[in-house]
């Protein structure tokens, strides 16, 4: 006599707990009870219900582990779940109690197999679900899982999503979390899910270029991410001509070879000083050094800003009536002017660290205007050991004195630009240095062809300058660009 | 530059680091406020054609650099196009590639800036928006900066469930030679201070200490190395490894082979070496954590000082040692189980839970997922007894057919 039990759904594990446990101590053996899902394929020729359990028959006694198998297990899509676990239960119930430990046994192994395969479908759903936004707004997914597996990971997207709004349709069923609670309607429809917007380009953009094709493996990828859920995610589209385009992207990599180093290479770019302690500590010491009565009349002292270790250092003359208010040097009309002509000579300005041999403004009142006084061969004296000290905490390859009191200060004697221009000098400190006009010598220049003719050679000069300061491997320097301080 | 571009950009210059690891952080969701959960175990997304698996947002905040490491694209002296994000941007990407369900959250790296606290500074300026002022509950992994401050360092450990710093290659005088601007000892001391204060965090929250210790990467640290831009044979590298994961407590050390980049520099061998060797260096490095292999016996499976690039670690180190074999899968002890070719740990376990229950057979075995081939010549089971073992064609049948073809 065949025996049929009718469950209420396709994960109905209680009701198959409560049948399973009354078919067993009425007594019925595994190859007699069959169980039905409404709407699922399985055995039609059901019988009767089963006989009520035996009043005096004890209750089955299962380990815990069996129970939690058998709750992932049922929501298998094998029509046999039902009754393998009936199956395992009874001999479990009989005295088997370690049945579980042998996963050589053929049901066992088949019950951890289908176990194996939710888990899967399940980790699966948590990755491949794509959300796109709606108004309301609503995150909705579509989305086709293998198992009966929608209700028992809702869960994991209410944890995930808890203040969002969204909803999961399948061929099965729909989830949808209203930001407080859970309710499950009926099947969706692949077609009712929105087009898709701007982000899911910038998704499959990301796909795209987060892949190396040097190092093609589809095979891999097919066996974790199979062809199946492809139609379902965005970023699965690209994937055949990403493919396709892999090997003539390496082979244009590998003909490409090796490439010539960049001849402008990526150096500190900064707007400020860096305020280093160094740099801090320095302007403290001239906050507080003994420096020549007029300097007490300026604004504030003006130190050098640009990249620590940049490759080139242009020194200056002082500081000017907007750089003493600004506190940065070079951002007068003479700065500004430097900034065209170094644009004219393609030297990015933010590579270089820019200062002036002496740090405060010295002026003499006339009327409201403040007029630069030009230093004397005391003022340089003064403020020498500032510059040096700048420069030592800059480090460039290449010092570029512009003007007469910039060359005296770095070198210590009164030369003449002029005859300078075109030498290979040396600090007084032994760094490579060079010479050039300052930048308001070529506003002071009254004859328009004249002025286009210095300015075309102060811009080769820098430009002279710059090359000289970032060749790699160069006579500029020894001792590479960057500060010692800096490492990643 | 859109924002497309610089994505673009920005992951194309990530995609070198191999991490992309979102487990073992701890748990915690969003259901009383914020965005995202992480419950222990890591999700993939999606896989890319080269199978690597997609489950953070992996980029660098800006592939600006002023170091020059030979091997990076973003060097100095490459020729790459440079691009940098603002902190809102990578903040909304996260968020928005997060509500689509792509990620499991961010891992987010930089070119170096100016200097050490200011590229670092940005770097936590992104994840404190993203923890602080969005409640963002996802994975962040984020790259550190030896030479950080310390002060820096302590907050972005408290943001971050993963800090992890390059040890780039395996040894000072490469890393000298390649990337000037870098020190072998730094790394070091910087990989100890975060060992010490992931240590510590961990034990203020087992409640080991009286002193409470600020959350600090509950995910640990993890670190990776290039395999083939200099001439270090795999015994230095494997050696390296043992180093690292002993004294820097490293979560895992990644393997990368170099990979012809565009705009390659002229410091490095014009060739990639085989995708292979750094599998079998996983591989290697799987057996010495989990296996119960020791350093020497690993690399004498190979030959001087390279492993074997036929055959698996396993197997080479079973067919130099063939006196240790037949084992008897009814009988033998967990640990030289573990040495069988085509016996996992999971397997393993499984063995001496069934073997309670009968005596195994090959079919059993087969059920339990053993791999039939390369195990069956080392093993007794009740009706089997391998014949091979002294054949002198056994390595040649246990070698598979070459199967990774060069690309070019
Ligand atoms: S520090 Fe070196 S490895 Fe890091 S981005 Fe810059 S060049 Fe690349």
């Amino acid at each position: 006599m065949a025996y049929s039990v009718v469950l209420a759904g396709p994960v109905d594990i209680d009701g198959w707990r409560a049948a399973a446990r009354d078919a067993w101590r009425a007594g019925i053996s595994p190859d007699r009870l069959v169980f039905h899902v409404p709407g699922e394929a399985g055995d039609l020729f059901g019988g009767e219900p089963p006989p009520p359990p035996r009043a005096d028959a004890a209750m089955p006694l299962v380990p815990r582990d069996f129970l939690a198998l058998a709750e992932v297990a049922v929501r298998h899509r094998d029509p046999a779940r039902f009754a393998l676990l009936y199956d395992v239960l009874c001999r479990i119930a009989g005295g088997a109690r370690g049945l579980l430990d042998d996963a050589a046994d053929p049901v066992v192994a088949r019950l951890r197999d289908m176990a194996k395969a939710v888990r899967r479908d399940a980790h699966k759903m948590h990755a491949f679900v794509r959300f796109t936004e709606i108004e309301g707004p609503r995150h909705v997914a579509w989305f086709e899982p293998d198992h009966y597996i929608e209700e028992a990971e809702a869960g994991f997207f209410i944890r995930r999503f808890a203040q969002l709004r969204w909803s999961i349709a399948t061929p099965r069923l729909s989830l949808h979390w209203d930001g407080a609670a859970l309710s499950i309607g009926p099947a969706g429809r692949r077609d009712a899910l929105p087009p898709p917007d701007a982000g899911e380009a910038l998704w499959r953009a990301y796909f795209g270029a987060i892949f190396n094709p040097a190092r093609l493996k589809p095979a891999a990828m097919r066996a974790e991410m199979p062809e199946k859920y492809w139609k379902n995610l965005p970023e699965a589209q690209d994937i055949p001509r990403l493919i396709a385009e892999a090997p003539s992207r390496v082979r244009a990599m590998v003909a490409a070879g090796a490439a010539a180093p960049n001849p402008n290479p990526q150096r500190r770019r900064t707007p400020m000083a860096t305020s280093t302690e160094g740099f801090a500590e320095l302007r403290a010491q001239l906050l507080a050094a003994d420096l020549p009565e007029w300097a007490s009349r300026a604004t504030q002292p003006v130190m050098g800003e640009g990249p620590v270790g940049a490759a080139l250092m242009l020194v200056g003359e002082q500081p000017g009536d907007e750089e003493d208010l600004a506190g940065r040097a070079f951002v007068g009309p003479a700065g500004r002017l430097l900034n065209a002509v170094l644009e004219e000579a393609e030297v990015p300005r933010d590579a270089l660290f820019v200062t002036n041999a002496v740090k405060h403004f010295k002026y003499t009142q006339q009327g409201r205007r403040r007029l630069h006084q030009t230093p004397d061969a005391g003022d340089i004296t003064r403020y020498r050991p500032f510059l040096r000290a700048e420069v030592a905490l800059v480090r460039p390859r290449l010092v570029l004195a512009l003007g007469a009191t910039a060359l005296r200060a770095l070198t210590g004697r009164a030369m003449p630009v002029t005859k300078s221009r075109d030498l290979h000098l040396k600090t007084a400190d032994g760094m490579d240095l060079r010479a050039t006009v300052h930048p308001s010598y070529l506003l002071r220049l009254p004859d328009a062809v004249a002025q286009r003719a210095e300015r075309q050679r102060f811009a080769a000069d820098l430009a002279r300058a710059y090359g000289e300061a970032t060749q790699t491997g160069g006579a500029a320097h020894a001792g590479g660009g960057a500060s010692g301080a800096n490492r990643s | 530059m859109d924002l497309l571009r610089k994505l673009e950009i920005l992951a194309d210059a990530a995609k070198y680091d191999a991490s992309c690891a979102s487990s073992g952080t701890d748990k915690r969701d969003s259901r009383k406020g914020g965005l995202g959960s992480t419950e222990g175990s890591g999700i993939c997304h999606a896989y890319a054609p080269d199978g690597r698996c997609i489950s953070l947002l992996k980029i660098l905040l800006t592939n600006a650099c002023v170091f020059d490491c030979a091997y990076c694209i973003n060097r100095a002296t490459s020729n790459t196009p440079r691009a940098r994000f603002t902190v809102d941007e990578v903040v909304q990407l996260t968020l928005d590639f997060y509500r689509r369900n792509c990620i499991e959250g961010l891992f987010l790296s930089s070119g170096i800036i100016r200097d050490p606290d200011y590229t670092m500074e940005q770097l936590i300026r992104v994840v404190r928006c993203l923890r602080v002022d969005h409640g963002f509950k996802g994975y962040i992994h984020l790259k550190t900066i030896p030479d950080a401050d310390p002060g820096l360092l302590a907050e972005a450990g408290l943001h971050a469930d993963r800090l992890s710093i390059n040890i780039e290659l395996p040894q000072a005088a490469s890393l000298a030679a390649l990337a000037p601007e870098k020190n072998f000892a730094d790394i070091h001391t910087a990989m100890g201070g975060l060992r010490t204060r992931i240590a510590d965090a961990k034990e203020a929250k087992r409640g080991e200490r009286r002193i409470r210790a600020p959350r600090f990467a509950p995910a640990g640290q993890s670190t990776q190395m290039i395999i083939g831009a200099d001439a270090s044979d795999d015994a230095t590298v494997l050696g390296t490894s043992v180093g690292l994961y002993s004294g820097y407590g490293m979560r895992r050390v990644y393997y990368s082979a170099y990979s012809p980049i565009p705009d390659a520099s002229v410091a490095l061998p014009p060739r990639a070496p085989p995708l292979v060797r750094e599998h079998r260096l996983y591989q290697a490095d799987w057996l010495l954590r989990f296996y119960g292999f020791s350093l020497d016996e690993i690399v004498a499976g190979g030959e001087g000082g390279m492993l074997d690039l036929a055959i698996d670690p396993k197997l080479a180190w079973a067919l130099k040692n063939r006196a240790d074999f037949p084992v008897d899968v009814n009988r033998a002890a967990r640990e030289m189980l573990l040495r069988v070719p085509g016996l996992g740990a999971k397997t393993v376990g499984r063995i001496l839970a069934t073997r309670r229950h009968r005596g195994l057979r090959v079919d059993d075995l087969a059920r339990l997922g053993v791999r039939l081939a390369p195990a069956l010549p080392f093993l007794v089971a009740l009706d089997h007894r391998p014949r091979m073992l002294d054949g002198a064609h056994l390595r040649a049948q246990l070698t598979p057919a070459p199967v990774q073809g060069s690309l070019f």
